[in-house]
Parts: structure tokens; sequence; C-alpha cells
């Protein structure tokens, strides 16, 4: 009983805080392109007058969402067209459970870890979802019976599929340099050193692989360098037909898809909750001396750095994603099939050779 | 493979740029916020309703019938803007002025400012400069058509 408690406990913080992740990251993403446009950007927005930099403006979005009218065309596949949000959005939501949040902790003599579900195969859990985030895209696109959202369907389908390729390709290089497919471990295993000094963080065993992971992941969230299969200026994309919260959800996903890329950034190359020279009780700095922390303070700041770090490259996308202009078709076909994936498998290659000749 | 490897220095750069922009701006603000003077603002947005922009001397804002030193108006009815209005939105009906100096003025001097196109002509036309455009008023906004009719009282301001 007790056990199922602290499950649905876990699964209930683990959505809240991916979904207030999601709300402040739309403020973020109106203050930090508005930032490097020289501009101010969203701030009227206010409660009993209290403005705050524009903090209410995302209740305020969600609200207007709420209540803009739920248009379902006529032509549409209905059951499709209405499964499709929701399809998208869970399969991107369901992979925040495979993402370790902290160590694990003793609380009332249960050892209790940060993380909804330590899965065996936690790594390729999270790719298998997001590949099936497809599905959402591709029905959307079919189920609209629209030409423009078939199109941004097909493209979605095949950008996709085909960066899913480098992003599995770039994590075999870390897989083998890493002992196990369990993101804990894979954590765990990123607190030791490197030369003696050095965090062993996976950045620094795989650099290759961090670019060629980072850039694929950037494809999969279908944000604006990459973002063809909504297409705003050329096709309206695949949500062309939807409108209020079903477009909303899809809108969210792209923010989720952001968070969760970040928290696997995070989680295989940078450490997870790792703070760079903290064991489990205080800092061991490798020039010798310490600092003796208590338990509780090490597990905070192990969190802190974790959401910290995500933060860090949430902020980091949403930079790129106001800088660059967006690829043509064949522009992103080359970039996957020519560049990413031949590099994917040279860092196989490199990674193999090292481990081999250790 | 090489040629798409050798852009990436120009996309870096161009990363670069607008994290520059992003850094330079959020020190502003924050220096702003902090009440410490900074050497620029870091946003060129004007917060319209509280802040406004300064008005050029020549900007041509709405209309004024200019009052000669009696309060009148200064028009005498001539017709000229009326007729040199390329928009025909000025209607301008003539009466008896009392005073043998004038003997004529204008009894309903109506602008449709729904039709005016803020062109200018009528104050460059008046020989008697009775018609200015220099209230500096921009909002000329009203809830209905008829409202933008603005009548001699509107225009004597």
């Amino acid at each position: 009983m007790t056990e199922l408690l602290i499950v649905l406990a876990k699964v209930l913080l683990a959505l809240v805080w991916l979904l207030c992740l999601t709300l402040f990251l739309t403020w973020v993403e109106r203050k930090e392109s508005a930032v490097i446009q020289d501009r101010i950007g969203a701030n009227r927005a206010s409660v009993f007058g209290l403005r705050l930099f524009g903090l209410f403006q995302p209740f305020a979005d969600a609200i207007k969402m709420m209540f803009k009218e739920d248009f379902d065309p006529s032509f549409t596949r209905r059951f499709f067209h209405a499964l499709a949000p929701f399809l998208s959005f869970f399969c991107v939501a369901v992979t925040i459970a495979a993402v370790p949040f902290g160590p694990a902790i003793r609380l009332g003599g249960r050892i209790i870890e940060l993380g909804v579900a330590d899965l065996e195969a936690g790594i390729p859990f999270v790719l298998a979802m997001l590949s099936l985030g497809v599905y959402g895209i591709l029905i959307a696109g079919w189920a609209s019976n629209n030409r423009f959202a078939l199109l941004g369907g097909m493209r979605g389908a095949a950008q996709l599929i085909s960066y899913e390729v480098a992003l599995g390709l770039s994590l075999i290089g870390l897989v083998i340099a890493f002992p196990s497919l369990r993101m804990s471990s894979v954590v765990e295993f990123q607190g030791g050193l490197l030369f003696g000094f050095l965090p062993r963080w996976g950045i620094l065993l795989q650099p290759l692989g961090f670019f060629v992971f980072f850039v694929a992941a950037l494809a999969e969230t279908k944000r604006v360098p990459f973002d063809l299969p909504e297409g705003e200026s050329e096709i309206i994309g695949f949500y062309t037909e939807y409108s209020g919260l079903k477009w909303g959800l899809f809108m969210m996903t792209d923010f989720l898809e952001v968070i969760i890329v970040s928290c696997l950034a995070v989680t295989l190359y940078f450490g997870g909750w790792q703070v760079p020279w903290l064991g489990p009780d205080g800092f061991r700095f490798p020039w010798g001396g310490g600092w003796d922390l208590p338990r509780a303070a090490v597990v905070v700041l192990q969190v802190l750095s974790f959401n910290l770090k995500v933060l860090f490259f949430c902020g980091l996308q949403i930079l790129l994603r106001w800088t660059y202009p967006r690829f043509r078709y064949d522009q992103l076909m080359d970039l996957g099939w020519k560049v990413l994936v031949p590099l994917g498998l040279l860092n196989i290659l490199g990674t193999a050779l090292l481990m081999g000749l250790r | 493979m090489m040629k798409t490897l050798g852009y990436l220095g120009a996309i870096v750069q161009g990363a670069l740029i607008t994290s520059r922009h992003f850094f330079v701006n959020m020190g502003r603000h924050t220096l702003t916020f902090f009440g410490l003077k900074a050497h620029q603002p870091g946003a060129v947005t004007i917060q319209y309703p509280e802040v406004r922009k300064p008005i050029a001397p020549r900007h041509r804002s709405l209309h004024r019938l200019v009052r000669r030193e009696d309060g009148r108006p200064r028009c005498v009815a001539c017709m000229l803007c009326a007729t040199v209005c390329p928009s025909e939105c000025i209607t301008v009906e003539a009466a008896e002025d009392p005073d043998p100096e004038v003997q004529r003025t204008a009894s309903r001097y109506t602008i449709d400012l729904a039709r005016c196109c803020f062109c200018g002509f009528c104050v460059e036309a008046c020989p008697e400069d009775a018609i200015r455009m220099d209230t500096g008023l921009l909002e000329a906004a009203e809830r209905s058509r008829a409202d933008l009719l603005y009548e001699k009282e509107d225009l004597l301001r």
C-alpha cells in the first residue's frame, strides 16, 4: 500500500514538475526571444495590477486556449483527429518517467529513488517513446484530410525517422563507453573522475557523440531550424485543422520535447544530478581538501544542480531557435543522412577502438 | 559532409551574436531594474500608452480650427480647403458675419475623419491660417463612423 502511494506521489510530482516547467518555458521563450531582439516581450498580463515581468502570461494563454472554440471540421476522420494530439502529448510526457532527478534517498527506513521508474532499459525506452511520437504527427496530418496537413505530417515522419537514426547512433557510442542502459547507473558512473581530476561526464568521454546527439535531438523537437513539419510560413503543417485546446496540446508537446531533450542531454552527457567533486558526504577536491556537508544538503544540491542544468539547456535551445532560419528540405535530409549518420558511425568506431585498445 | 561542417563556424558565430545581444541586454535590464543607470536601455521598445514618442513639430496630427483674438473662428468660409481636399472630406457652410471687416464665416465646418488622409493640403491652402494640424492628438478613434464626423465645435480647440 505504501509502495503504491509512493509511486503515485512520484508520478504526480514528476508530472507537476514537467507541466510547471512547460508553462514557465513559454514565458522564457517569449522573454528570451524579446531580449535577443532588443524588445521587452509580453509584460501586460497582471493579477490585481501585479505584473511581475509578465509571469502570468502563461496562465492568460492557458485560459484563452481553454475558452477558444474547439472547432471540429466536418471532413476530418473524427476519432483519429481527436486522438492525435493526445498520442503526441502522451508519448513525450511519459519519457519523464525514466529520468532520474536525484540520488536515492533513505526516508523512514525505505530507499526511495528520486525518479518515477528506474528502468533497466531506460535509454531505449526514452528513444522508443520519442519515436512513437511520430505517430501523433502522422495521424494528425492524415486524419485532418487537408493537403497541407498531410504534407506536414509526411515531412514530420520523414524528418523524425531520419534523425532517429542519427540519435540512436550517437547514443550507441555512449552505451559502449558507459557500463549500463539504466539511467541512474549512467549518472552514478559519471560521478567518478577522469585522469584523477576532471568529472567523468559524458561530454568529456563523447564530445563528437554529444554534437551528433544534440543536433539530432534538436531536429526531434521539430522547432525552428528544423520546423519543416510545421513550416509556419510555407505550409501551416500538421496542425492546420486544429484549434483550441487540441492545438494547445501540440504546442505543449513542443515545449515538453525541449524539456525532455534537455533532461536527456543533462543525464547522459552532463552528469545528471552530479555536482563536480561532490560525493555522498561533501566536496572532495582533487587538489586536496574538502568540505563536509550533511546528507540532506548534498541531496538538495544535487537535485538543484539537475534542475539548473536542465534550465540551461532549455535556454540554449530557445537561443538556437531564435538564431537560425529554417532548413530547406533537401538540406535537412543532407544534414541527417550525409553528415550526422556518418559522424555517428565514426563516433562508434572511435569509441570501440579506444575501448578495445584500453 | 566537409562542406556542411565548414559552415559550422558561421553557425557558431550566429549563436554568438544572439547570445551577445541576450547578455548585453539582460545586463542593461538588470542595471535599470536596480535603479542604476545603464549606458543604453536594454530594449528599443516604447511602452506606448504610458510612454509616448515625442512628435516632430511638422507632424500632421488631428486638425484644429484656429480662433481670432476675440475667440471667434478665423475661418471665412472661402472653400479653398474643401476644394483642395483630395479625399473630399471637408464640408463648409457659409454664413454672414456681423463684423463688416470679416463679412463671411462658417456656420458649419465638418471634417469626415473616416475619409481624411491627413495630407495637410487644407492647411497649406488656407489663406487665413484658420486650420492647423498641430494638436498632437493621434488617437482619433470612435465607436461608430457617424462619430468620426468632427463638427466645428469639436475642431475648435
